[in-house]
């Protein structure tokens, strides 16, 4: 009996042990030195608030913090709606064999790194890229037209680097949808859009809630897309970040803008949570 | 006065599969009608076409005399109880019996008296705030019931709604399931495998194989003039003989048995090709036990007794015709008469000749209990 027990606390050990180390190396002390950053100066080293007082002071700061978080909030909207339809599409609609074909179809994108997707969308989009090229050779355009480097293009970028986040976990919770909840509801009288709203949306909220946190994190957090589909016109909070750290060499600054971000992040989905009256724990597991 | 329920020779296939042919039939104002089949043999897909899941390939449904040719699912004045209730889990007892009526658009305090005089009519006055995983499998049952019944649907159409619960309570919820009809007044089509649900239960019975409807009529008519081998094997319980028919000199039509037994039969059957194997039906309560002699249109046969199985009411014989390794089974009175009956005893059976059925061989399809 002791002998096994002492076995099993081993076992928890080995298999426990990584995980604390890389929580604690990796994610917990590298937060406490930068919270610690940002509440100093840069120079003397002593205590001060002026990291965050900068944030406040200075428009153009807070300004991309909430274009940041309501661009965020938007696309987690957009790729939500979006997915619905795709994820029931996979899931309800195609015969089987289908679906296995188009869970690939929606992956392979991703086994190619988000900077090389990104420049693909700038070959097409660019000046004297594919789509003017096409658009101006069959007279719709006069002249090529510049299509990057705008809010909506950047939009569009972020929706399609997060959308497979968003469609993975939605497919999963549609498939426990049983055929004759939507069948019975429409038996009882009720319209597609009907079905929508009662049956199939509420089945899939944990889905919904599970991987719009996903896709508002990765979003908010997200460095490369909005810098090279937005350019300058459409700063995002991340750039100023990567400014003041490594053009400014001001970590103190940086530090800051970043626990910004994360109460940021973190406030908006507690508030995400309540809203949709999900249980963290049920969402995630 | 138009029929609740029409169908006229409504056919589906898949492919090269002919799943229900040429299927006909009407169902009276108020009725409970069931079709009765084995799995396999085109109910579900018959009452999906009444439901509008599926587009039927040839032939029209009506209710009361309107087509439903190309009337979707929502728009028909019918409601399918599903064989897994499909209640909805998001939704308490109370959302789940309003939401046709809300899909209808009424609202306000009319919808929740509604609701709660029919949760009273199904005996669950209460549980309006129950979540559906709190409810007993007998208690969804009637929920379900109870969700398409409150939109006065003139026809109610149950797919296997029993199959899901335990032996006991299915025998409760058919009682309760017929009582709740009679009360209602509402026009049921129920479908199911199970031939004691379906006898009863129902005023007429259609009994389907393969696709088609081997017979329709009342419970009794089914089960004392089978019209097929099918509706006689599948309907009740049956002995089976089998047989070939000859005829004798004066004109009668004789079943010879198992190469020793010459068995007289009332029924006029066509005996032109003595070598076409026949099945002869007996039902085993028409099987009297040590009958008494010389009786007109009777025919006697001597058996062994290979076992007795007593089941109270329900008890039986196991008999084996002398030289042969058939077996029969007959129905044993608990009326003390016959307790002296020991396994292994020589006794005689009969039976009157109009209490049997006899069959082409080549006729049945599909099922057999062999």
């Amino acid at each position: 009996m002791m002998k096994n027990r002492q076995h099993i606390k081993w076992g928890f050990l080995f298999f426990f042990l990584p995980v604390v180390l890389w929580l604690f190396l990796l994610i917990v002390l590298p937060h406490i030195e930068l919270l610690r950053l940002s509440f100093t100066k840069a120079n003397t080293g002593k205590f001060t608030l002026d990291n965050y007082m900068a944030f406040f002071e200075e428009p153009i700061y807070w300004l991309t913090f909430v274009r940041t978080a309501g661009y965020s909030i938007i696309v987690t909207f957009l790729v939500m709606v979006i997915s619905l339809p795709v994820s029931f599409y996979i899931s309800k609609i195609v015969k089987e064999r289908m679906t296995g074909v188009l869970m690939i179809l929606i992956l392979v994108p991703f086994w190619v790194s988000e900077l090389i997707r990104v420049y693909g969308w700038m070959i097409l989009l660019r000046e004297s890229g594919v789509l003017n090229h096409f658009f101006v050779s069959i007279g719709l355009f006069k002249e090529p037209v510049e299509m990057l480097y705008n809010d909506i293009t950047m939009i569009m970028g972020l929706v399609y680097t997060s959308m497979l986040f968003m469609v993975v976990p939605v497919i999963g919770v549609m498939d426990d949808l049983d055929n004759s909840l939507i069948e019975a509801a429409y038996d009882l009288g009720a319209s597609k859009i009907s079905i929508w709203r009662t049956i199939i949306i509420p089945h899939c909220a944990s889905g919904l809630v599970n991987g719009g946190i996903i896709v508002f994190m990765l979003v908010l957090g997200s460095y490369l897309t909005p810098n090279l589909m937005g350019g300058k016109n459409s700063l995002w909070f991340t750039e100023q970040i990567y400014n003041q750290i490594i053009l400014y060499f001001n970590w103190n600054q940086g530090a800051a803008f970043g626990f910004l971000l994360l109460a940021l992040s973190s406030l908006i989905i507690w508030v995400m949570l309540k809203l949709t009256r999900q249980n963290l724990k049920e969402v995630v597991t | 006065m138009d029929s609740a329920l029409s169908v006229q020779e409504v056919t589906k296939r898949f492919g090269d599969f002919t799943a229900v042919d040429q299927v006909s039939f009407d169902v009276e104002d108020g009725k409970f009608f069931s079709i009765l089949g084995p799995s396999g043999c085109g109910k579900t897909t018959l009452l999906r076409m009444i439901a509008g899941f599926y587009k039927p390939d040839g032939g029209t449904i009506l209710f009361n005399g309107k087509n439903m040719d190309g009337v979707a699912p929502n728009k028909r004045p019918v409601n399918l109880v599903f064989q897994n209730l499909a209640l909805f889990p998001m939704m308490n007892v109370h959302e789940n019996i309003a939401f046709g009526l809300r899909r209808r658009g009424e609202k306000g305090p009319g919808v929740d008296k509604k609701v709660r005089d029919l949760l009273e009519r199904i005996g669950l006055p209460e549980s309006g705030k129950k979540q559906i995983s709190q409810l007993s499998g007998g208690q969804k049952q009637r929920i379900a019931i109870a969700r398409c019944l409150i939109m006065e649907p003139s026809v109610l159409l149950l797919d296997e709604p029993l199959g899901a619960l335990d032996a006991k309570l299915r025998e409760h919820m058919k009682v309760e399931l017929k009582r709740l009809q009679s009360q209602v007044g509402t026009t049921f089509v129920y479908i199911t495998h199970d031939q004691s649900e379906a006898m009863v239960m129902s005023d007429t019975v259609a009994v389907m194989n393969n696709g088609h409807f081997e017979q329709i009529g009342a419970p009794q008519e089914l089960y004392h003039e089978p019209k097929s081998s099918f509706v006689a094997q599948f309907v009740g319980n049956n002995n089976k003989l089998r047989v070939k028919l000859h005829s004798d000199p004066s004109g009668n039509i004789i079943a010879r048995y198992a190469d020793r037994y010459d068995l007289k039969l009332a029924q006029r059957v066509d005996v032109s090709n003595e070598n076409e194997e026949y099945d002869l039906f007996i039902r085993p309560e028409a099987i009297i036990i040590n009958p008494r002699e010389g009786k007109e249109h009777f025919q006697n046969l001597p058996v062994e007794v290979t076992s007795i199985l007593f089941d109270g009411g329900n008890s039986r014989l196991l008999v084996s015709p002398l030289g042969t390794e058939e077996e029969l089974v007959v129905a044993l009175p608990q009326t003390r008469e016959y307790d002296h009956i020991r396994s292994k005893d020589r006794i005689q059976v009969g039976w009157d000749l109009n209490k049997t059925v006899c069959f082409k061989r080549s006729d049945w399809k599909l099922y057999d209990e062999e």
